[in-house]
């Protein structure tokens, strides 16, 4: 073993810095999922009628479905009955009404996570929601927010108070019967986030979820839909976290975003769910289902992610371009480390003329960690002078990691233009001995390294975020040389 | 300031440096010449400490310490500079960054502060018109895309900004042009200090006309066959390597 891959060991082992439990009560169901599971769930929440109706379809939908196996993923068959499908923080039985309410243990750990609710948002002029487990706890700025015509609110109170828009748009963007983890998601989802941002409002906050797993055995299914009405705007951000155990959880989220004319919505996700130990116990099961319609002309979507977390990560954030002159973009950073496993990339789906798409990938692969990248790129019979770029660029760290790229083009239109590019690249030992001849030990070495490599997409993410991001990438690759 | 000792080292078992013995005083300059394959990178970059080079027997101490045991990045913090002979390429990773992590590094470990940016901005303006390179170049990549010649000097302007006490010039001469070779030379020259010491490591006598050595050594086969003084290097332009009996390859 050369030198540089012993730091590159040493820098890989280092801890999950977020793997704390919360103890605190909970109402946390039996686990299994059947008919009754669904309605107690939809009891739990008071949904109206419609509500239970639209569950109880995707539940007999998902029965009826297969998990996909195409993805380029190992893992052994879920066992669906082990997990228990709702859990939530017993003091929020009766739903605080501000912040003052909430549970100061759970207030803790936000802090512990550094989002101190008070302070930080307030600092940041970010709105923050918070869901826990299943519930979500808190949301900041709601006044302000309220001023300004946005509604940014859990969604199962979206269910009671706005359930015109609700059911104008869920499952409009992803269908329930898309794939299996939306089907089962529409059938057991238990919270979220909803915005809606009213006609020409540009959104005086960055809006911002952060979701928490605390519960053992518990699946987290979180829902969120965003509305952007014609010319209006807006810049939500998520974060993820969750404890170390040594068993799986699974989190399958469906997020939708709905794009009217004229509208523009950045959506950035720092995901660093629990990866696992660095033998492979453990860890989140993250399949996400993300989309966005760009319904209207002239509208813009942007996905910014980095994903660092996750045992399995299966995610492909994706744009449907409808209107003509629509824009999607897709700047992602994933970084693999021990034994994690990627196959996350996005859908540009081109159905209106001259619409563009950008895909920037960034793939960085550490310890035994695999990661994939997997696109499609669409052009419909009537997206006429339709243009994609992409780029997709592997890190290599050590000798004992994958990187794949999968790309897929389909084109139904002659007037449209793809480009793509690829490149595969290793941190080299001669890298690695300029900077340590130069003063840094490796691993700084090897973040500076890294991060020079995400800057095309950390650019994108807004400032403190960015910050955040650069910090994440430092922690997941300590002792990944030496 | 440096004392080599009977220095021994090797690659993938096969051995280079044979028995090495020089001593190096402080605000001395010292050039290493020798024809091709006599070892005279492979003392570069075992002085610097790449691992690649096992050392089989002998000593180096740097004022009054082994470094034998010390890793590269402790060498450097301790002020151990190598201009590299084919400087690597780091994409995406501006100048600018990778020096001022490269200072910050260095002035952790002697318990400083981190560098201003303020301080460092200018630091770093001034030491890039030094080396003849447009400040453009420090918002490039470390050395992404830049010519023979602009990697060279970039490495002086490296060196410029992190003040080693001991400079080693890996043949930093080879494949510029007059012009340039000038400006190294200048940047070097700009070093010298009674506390600073160089060694260059040379092909050619050229580079000694702009920076006139203390000392002249001629390597050969994993030794230093013969010790000078600046005479020497003008000696061995006029009548060759062969004048020594050894063959330049």
């Amino acid at each position: 073993m050369s030198e540089s891959d012993k730091s590159v060991d040493e820098l890989i082992k280092s801890e999950y810095k977020h793997g704390f439990v919360t103890d605190i009560e909970s109402d946390t169901f039996e686990p299994g999922l059947n008919e009754d599971v669904i309605r107690r769930i939809s009891a739990r929440k008071n949904e109206p009628e419609w509500m239970l109706e639209w569950r109880l379809k995707a539940y007999d939908a998902w029965k009826e479905m297969a998990e996909p196996q195409w993805a380029h993923v190992k893992f052994p068959q879920i066992d669906f009955d082990a997990i228990s499908y709702y859990s939530a923080p017993k003091s929020q039985e009766n739903a605080p009404k501000s912040l003052d309410e909430v549970d100061p243990e759970l207030l803790r750990t936000y802090e512990k996570l550094g989002i101190p609710l008070h302070e930080r948002a307030r600092l940041a002029g970010v709105a923050v929601d918070v869901v826990f487990d299943s519930v979500s706890v808190a949301t900041t700025f709601k006044d302000q927010l309220a001023k300004a015509g946005v509604i940014f609110c859990p969604i199962s109170e979206a269910i009671q108070e706005h359930p015109e828009l609700v059911k104008k748009y869920l499952g409009k963007v992803v269908a329930q019967k898309d794939n299996y983890y939306s089907a089962l998601n529409s059938a057991v989802f238990s919270d979220g986030s909803f915005v809606y941002i009213p006609k020409g409002v540009r959104c005086p906050l960055e809006l911002s979820t952060y979701f928490r797993i605390n519960e053992a055995n518990t699946g987290q299914f979180e829902r969120t839909l965003i509305i952007a009405d014609e010319g209006s705007h807006v810049s939500y951000l998520e974060g993820c976290t969750a404890p170390m155990r040594d068993e799986n959880q699974l989190h399958a989220a469906v997020v939708e975003l709905v794009l009217l004319d004229d509208s523009e919505i950045k959506y950035s996700t720092v995901q660093n769910w629990y990866p696992g130990d660095e033998n492979g116990n453990g860890g989140i099961y993250n399949f996400v289902t993300k989309r966005a319609n760009c319904i209207g002309k002239n509208s813009k979507v942007s996905w910014t992610q980095v994903e660092t977390g996750s045992a399995i990560t299966w995610k492909y954030p994706s744009c449907i371009l409808k209107g003509d002159n629509s824009v999607g973009e897709f700047y992602s950073v994933a970084l693999t480390n021990n034994f994690q496993q990627a196959d996350t990339g996005t859908k540009m789906i081109h159905i209106g003329k001259n619409t563009k798409s950008t895909i920037i990938s960034k793939g960085i692969s550490a310890g035994k960690s695999d990661a994939s990248y997997r696109g499609l790129v669409k052009f419909g019979p009537n997206a006429d002078n339709a243009r994609n770029y992409t780029q997709c660029d592997s890190l290599l760290i050590g000798d004992k990691c994958g990187a794949h790229t999968f790309p897929y083009i389909e084109s139904k239109n002659k007037t449209g233009v793809i480009e793509h590019e690829a490149t595969t690249s290793k941190v080299s030992d001669d890298q690695l001995f300029l900077c340590q001849q130069r003063g840094m030990d490796a691993e700084r070495a090897v973040s500076m390294i890294v991060n020079g490599f995400c800057k095309e997409v950390f650019k994108e993410l807004p400032m403190e975020f960015a910050v955040e991001a650069t910090k994440l990438l430092e922690v997941s690759l300590e002792g990944s040389v030496g | 300031m440096l004392k080599i000792t009977n220095l021994h080292a090797s690659v993938d078992g096969t051995p280079i440096l044979k028995g090495i013995d020089l001593e190096v005083r402080p605000g001395e300059v010292h050039a290493i010449m020798g024809p091709n394959g006599s070892g005279k990178s492979t003392l570069s970059q075992v002085l610097a400490g790449n691992d690649s080079y096992e050392i089989t027997d002998g000593e180096i101490i740097l004022d009054d310490q082994s470094i034998l045991e010390m890793p590269t990045e402790q060498r450097a913090r301790e002020g151990v500079f190598l201009a590299f002979q084919y400087p690597v390429e780091i994409p995406g990773v501006s100048n600018l960054q990778f020096l001022r992590t490269a200072m910050n590094s260095i002035r952790e470990y002697r318990g400083e502060e981190e560098i201003d940016a303020v301080s460092f901005m200018k630091k770093a303006k001034e030491k890039i018109k030094q080396v003849n390179l447009d400040p453009a170049f420090l918002k490039r990549g470390v050395n992404e895309g830049f010519s023979g010649g602009e990697k060279k000097r970039n490495e002086i302007m490296q060196m410029l900004m992190l003040e080693p006490k001991l400079a080693i010039l890996d043949e930093t001469d080879s494949g510029l042009d007059i012009d340039a070779l000038k400006v190294v030379a200048d940047g070097v020259n700009a070093l010298k200090s009674p506390e600073r010491s160089v060694i260059m490591v040379t092909h050619y006598q050229r580079l000694l006309d702009y920076i006139v050595p203390d000392y002249v050594h001629v390597l050969a086969k994993g030794k230093i066959i013969k010790s000078g003084g600046k005479e020497l290097a003008l000696e061995l332009e006029e009548k060759g390597y062969g004048w020594l009996g050894i063959e330049d390859e």
